[in-house]
């Protein structure tokens, strides 16, 4: 008997394949086929979704996980994947508890707030600049990408003029064609940049995040290394891509455009929307089974790898009514965009503030943005492991 | 309504604070969850319940 082999392959760039979503029919949890020929599961349905990602016998540790796409399987076949000292998001408790508490209380929602003002200015300094430059230009480029990079690189006291090789280093490992030579060297550069240092921030600490975290020494050099390469991946790749592929569904969405832009109250939960909408975390998360576990009348065996559809899961008719509509004024608090359980987004209030202050800050500045190209000729990154737009042409 | 918070298991997502700011706040120190009261008032009971909901972690449950 064959089973289904995940569909990646998208009819229209802001939804995720008919294939998947048309499998909610037949219930929230689905036998398929991974790429190593493991058979596994795929979760559709939000309620199934939350479940399996907060259920305490399901592991993310990447040895047990069975590869989605055959990419990762030429990881996988080298008997681990390699997994550095520090990176706790591919970690079980309690190995991934002592870090995630090292880190919560730098990111926690009073924190963020702090950081605002400079957000603000950061995002007015990028559109002075396009303005100076006028269109159009790249908005990834131009206003996307520098945001985020440089609000983390400020937090973390990473030197933003350094960004040019480990941007270009993270582009090639989230890159799903990469062989897996490559991703190992893009991945041993990034270590070895961060390695370097934190031994500067042990010589000279300032004030930032990972000099705390030396001066903390809970933590040694190799552990600091792994931490450090996460938060910088993560802070960079997440909100650079919900900024472009958000702007992008504003752009050809305009009276949603507009209720962003004209309404201060309807910001905050604009970016909820947008995240639950856009869900750019489009392939997994995948668990993997440590003990029996039933979920929604299923019996998931020990060992048996789960894949997770956040894009469908954010469109639940059951949870999210009219779910692949685009509406910025639906209540869209509850989506699981960020993940759900221990693993969820440590940045998430962070990423939040981002959005909450670009998107307005944009739209308000250039109320004649539009695409300069047709919405047809924008590249969108399905082939990347975060979903987006790799270019934006906007003029004004 | 009564609310139980168990720090042991936040994991200081910050839901509660964003969604709840009169009832739950984050630590300085760790970020884990503060119970700014543990019975709050009816209007903000809705509030409440949506963030005891939203908690990743299970660290929050109603009495």
């Amino acid at each position: 008997m064959s089973h289904l082999s995940l569909p990646i392959t998208r009819q229209r760039p802001l939804d995720p394949p008919d294939e998947v979503s048309g499998l909610r029919q037949q219930g929230a949890m689905h036998r398929m086929t991974f790429a190593d020929g493991h058979l596994g599961w795929l979760v559709t349905g939000y309620a199934a979704a939350r479940a399996v990602l907060a259920h305490p016998h399901f592991s993310n540790r990447p040895d047990r996980l069975h590869p989605l796409v055959p990419n990762r399987m030429e990881l996988a076949k080298r008997g681990k994947t390699p997994v550095p000292r520090g990176f706790f998001l591919r970690m079980d408790p309690p190995g991934h508890t002592r870090y995630r508490k090292l880190l919560t209380g730098q990111f926690t929602v009073r924190r963020m707030k702090m950081l605002e003002p400079r957000i603000a200015e950061i995002a007015d300094a990028c559109l002075d600049e396009m303005e100076a430059a006028g269109g159009p230009l790249d908005l990834v480029e131009s206003f996307a990408l520098p945001i985020p990079s440089l609000v983390i690189c400020e937090l973390l006291g990473v030197p933003y003029e350094d960004r040019a090789q480990f941007q270009a280093d993270s582009e090639i490992l989230l890159n799903l064609e990469t062989e897996a030579e490559k991703a190992l060297a893009a991945m041993g550069r990034i270590s070895a940049y961060l390695y370097e240092l934190i031994q500067r921030k042990r010589e000279e600490p300032a004030d930032d995040l990972l000099s705390g975290l030396v001066e903390g020494g809970e933590l040694d050099d190799e552990e600091l290394t792994g931490v450090a390469f996460l938060l910088l991946v993560a802070g960079h790749e997440t909100t650079a891509n919900m900024l472009g592929l958000g702007t992008y569904a504003l752009l050809i969405n305009p009276d949603q455009l507009a209720a962003m832009r004209d309404d201060p109250s309807v910001a905050e939960n604009g970016v909820e929307e947008l995240l639950r909408y856009l869900t750019i975390i489009h392939l997994g998360p995948l668990r993997s089974a440590l003990e029996d576990v039933e979920i929604e009348g299923k019996l998931i065996k020990a060992g048996e790898t789960v894949a997770v559809h956040l894009p469908v899961a954010n469109r639940d008719p059951e949870r999210f009514p009219d779910g692949d509509r685009l509406d910025v004024a639906r209540p869209a608090g509850g989506h699981l965009t960020f993940g759900h359980g221990i693993h969820q987004c440590l940045g998430q209030q962070l990423a939040r503030a981002e959005m909450r202050i670009a998107f307005p800050a944009l739209l308000r500045r250039l109320p004649g943005l539009r695409l300069a190209v047709s919405p047809e000729e924008v590249p969108m990154r399905s082939d990347m492991s975060i979903y987006g737009v790799h270019r934006l042409p906007v003029t004004w | 309504m009564k609310i139980k918070a168990d720090t042991s298991v936040c994991i200081g997502a910050g839901m509660c604070a964003l969604t709840a700011p009169e009832v739950f706040d984050q630590s300085e120190e760790d970020g884990t969850v503060v119970l700014l009261q543990e019975s709050p008032p009816e209007d903000l009971e809705e509030a409440s319940r949506r963030a005891v909901t939203l908690c990743p972690s299970g660290a929050l449950s109603l009495e």
